[in-house]
């Protein structure tokens, strides 16, 4: 279901949006999977416009876990031939400057090699159209301009205002993806096509080892004397012990409680 | 008169045993020598006590105060004490643009700027950090934080700088490039707006930022990858994005905070709008990302007043794993080791007894308010504030309280005096 508004701004002239789509992997596991923030922006995209969104994949992947987007319902994807080590920046800036589209929605990060989620940013330089970071959903279209919502911390949300043609990251908060069917997946069709890309020369001299457990940072207890250290980092750390209130009307509780919730900015 | 020393041995008896009534009197009244330059002297003679054998014994406790500084306020000592860090002529600096969200500085903050000072302290020449606040700054000790300069702007050609804005920002950057040349340029890779702004700057400046970077010195860095699965070791770029706990944070010095002075660039367009932020539905929130929680145990019998009162005070519903069970919460609102563990800043806790599989689950609360019947249980302990009383007459006070709130007018009828109520409405 479209939200009215949307259908609305879309009834003329549908919206053309490609969703970048990679190939993930499990956390535990560590099998090749669909990419949990990629199937998001995916599933955006299929709820905002009756045209199917164009997938694009970067390298020479021609196995399931891609294969999996196609059983979201869509028909094709496109996949620009690279090496693995190849730069995919270019070669993707390249193609979507020659796509008639509104929209380029992406993961916020992915979830094999560097995964600095530095590629939104440098393709939407690269094509000169802004980039919103962390959208979860799209509120509406009107005259060129596009309404999002942006995640923030503790669940809230921002409203910002875009202009069409851009780049969005898609926010694990955003709808999760709808399942993928089977047989759609391995009857679609996957797309081949030559594209230039040149081997990501920056990397080259970097290493990848298996990430090191990062050490925890303990609270050690600094000056004092040796016994106060030491008593420091032995004792037990109590139960604060904080205020009980025993006493008084139930007005008075009840505002004790309202004041401490006030004071702590989450009443306002 | 002899000049022999004599002995007091009741004195020494009592100098020997610390549990001895008279024993910090005695040590008090030992006041330390001054010298003649003024420095305390101590004498190596009189510290500690000699045991019956013989044995010489050190006291560190030190009742008398002799020979060590005394900590009677160990925060205030220690923030007197600290030397003052100053770099006079900085041939180059290290800029490090702060998140500051609700204009302080976040543990994150600290962490980055404490690996600034590391990175300034490695170099050959003097480096200063310049500490960029763009935003309001509520935060008055950023020198204390490890900040040698200070670029503050809260607004840019009467644009206010709060909310979203990260091209009059990326704006302010390079103004600041162009002036300064920071050796290196480090964010915070935080949600809170660092990891946006970093991947933006590195980006305009074709510069292969390190992201996630969490062990970074003057030759190397190593980055998390993909799901924090693989580690990336490469050469430290100049723009660096942080992970948390990158580096600890500055102790044992102050630092100057000295303001700088910055030409405002030339006004620009921005073409991302910030229209506000959006009133969320608290019932919407996920509860492990929720801020604010009102959570209902086995002592709430009143379930249509318990969502009364959640909406009214804009919280977010959680429940123990009883309520559940017994089928008035729904499964993705219990909390605790079963359910969800909270990260909610305040978490108010009603008929809650505080099950150790329930006080898992709230671990990382910061606030937590109890209402119980029973002064003994376990979440009266674990609470920072508890009222002893009946849910069901608390819940009905804090909606009157509310309501009174939101139209101004005392709804305490038999108590309130007439004529003021009449003032206020
Ligand atoms: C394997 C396992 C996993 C579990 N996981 C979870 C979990 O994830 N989360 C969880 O919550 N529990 C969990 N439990 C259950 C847990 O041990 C407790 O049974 C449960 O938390 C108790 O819930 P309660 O505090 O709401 O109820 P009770 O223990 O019955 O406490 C009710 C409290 O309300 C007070 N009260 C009664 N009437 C009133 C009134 N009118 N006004 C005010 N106060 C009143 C009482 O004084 C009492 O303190 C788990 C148990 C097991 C064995």
């Amino acid at each position: 279901m479209l939200p009215e508004s949307l259908s609305k701004a879309v009834a003329g002239q549908p919206l053309k949006i490609a969703a970048l789509v990679s190939v993930g992997q499990h956390p535990l596991s560590r099998r090749e999977r669909q990419a949990d923030q990629d199937s998001r922006a995916v599933e955006l995209a299929l709820s905002l416009s009756p045209q199917l969104p164009s997938l694009i994949h970067v390298g020479s992947a021609q196995n399931n876990a891609l294969r999996a987007y196609l059983g979201m319902g869509l028909n094709s994807l496109t996949v620009l031939n690279a090496d693995p080590d190849a730069d995919a920046v270019p070669a993707l800036a390249d193609y979507l400057r020659d796509q008639p589209l509104d929209i380029v929605l992406t993961g916020v990060r992915a979830e094999c090699g560097e995964g600095s989620g530095l590629l939104p940013y440098a393709v939407a330089s690269q094509l000169g159209w802004p980039m919103v970071p962390r959208i979860v959903s799209v509120v509406s279209i009107a005259d060129g301009h596009a309404d999002v919502w942006q995640a923030l911390p503790r669940g809230q949300r921002r409203a910002l205002r875009v202009p069409l043609p851009f780049v969005a990251s898609v926010d694990p908060a955003a709808d999760p993806a709808r399942q993928s069917a089977f047989g759609p997946a391995q009857r679609g069709n996957i797309d081949f096509r030559p594209c230039a890309a040149e081997p990501d020369q920056a990397r080259a001299d970097w290493e990848q080892h298996p990430a090191k457990p990062r050490p925890k940072r303990l609270a050690v207890a600094k000056g004092g004397t040796a016994a106060e250290r030491m008593k420091a980092a032995t004792a037990k750390p109590q139960g604060q012990g904080g205020q009980v209130m025993t006493e008084g009307t139930d007005r008075e509780k009840a505002e004790a409680i309202l004041a401490r919730l006030v004071a702590e900015g989450v009443v306002r | 008169m002899s000049l022999r020393i004599r002995r007091n041995p009741r004195l020494e008896r009592i100098r020997r045993n610390r549990l001895h009534p008279e024993y910090t009197a005695l040590m008090a009244a030992t006041v330390p020598a001054i010298g003649p330059t003024g420095l305390r002297r101590i004498n190596p003679h009189q510290t500690g006590f000699v045991m019956v054998q013989g044995r010489k014994r050190l006291n560190r406790l030190n009742p008398g105060g002799v020979g060590f500084a005394t900590s009677s306020q160990p925060g205030q000592a220690q923030a007197k004490e600290k030397p003052l860090h100053s770099v006079t002529d900085p041939r180059g600096y290290v800029a490090v643009v702060m998140d500051l969200p609700g204009g302080r500085l976040s543990s994150h903050d600290r962490d980055v700027l404490g690996l600034a000072q590391q990175l300034a302290q490695a170099k050959d020449d003097p480096h200063a950090v310049l500490a960029i606040a763009l935003g309001d700054v509520r935060e008055t000790d950023l020198g204390g934080a490890g900040a040698d300069r200070v670029i503050q702007l809260s607004q840019l050609h009467t644009e206010p700088l709060t909310g979203y804005c990260p091209e009059l920002k990326l704006s302010i950057l390079t103004e600041i490039e162009k002036h300064y040349q920071p050796a290196y340029w480090l964010f915070p890779d935080s949600i809170d707006g660092g990891a946006d702004l970093g991947s933006r700057w590195a980006v305009q400046q074709h510069e292969r930022a390190a992201v996630q970077a969490w062990q970074v010195n003057k030759e190397n860095t190593v980055c998390r990858g993909g799901s924090q699965l693989t580690d990336w070791h490469r050469p430290t770029p100049r723009v660096l994005l942080l992970a948390p706990e990158c580096a600890a944070p500055v102790e044992e010095y102050r630092y100057e905070a000295l303001p700088l002075e910055l030409t405002p660039p030339e006004p620009i367009s921005a073409t991302i709008e910030d229209r506000g932020p959006v009133s969320v539905d608290p019932s919407q929130i996920a509860l492990s990302e929720a801020e604010f929680i009102l959570a209902a145990g086995n002592g709430v019998r009143n379930w249509d007043q318990f969502h009364q009162v959640a909406t009214v005070l804009g919280a977010t519903e959680g429940a123990s794993r009883v309520a559940v069970d017994d089928g008035y919460m729904p499964r993705h609102r219990q909390v605790g080791a079963s359910g969800t563990w909270v990260s909610a800043r305040v978490y108010l806790a009603v008929g809650i007894s505080g099950a150790i599989q329930h006080l898992q689950g709230i671990g990382q609360c910061e606030t937590v308010i109890a209402v119980n019947l029973d002064a003994g249980c376990d979440m009266v302990r674990r609470a920072d504030l508890t009222v002893i009383a009946d849910s069901e007459a608390v819940f009905a006070e804090l909606l009157n309280l509310m309501t009174e709130r939101q139209t101004g007018v005392s709804h305490q009828s038999d108590t309130a005096d007439e004529g003021e109520a009449r003032h206020v409405a």
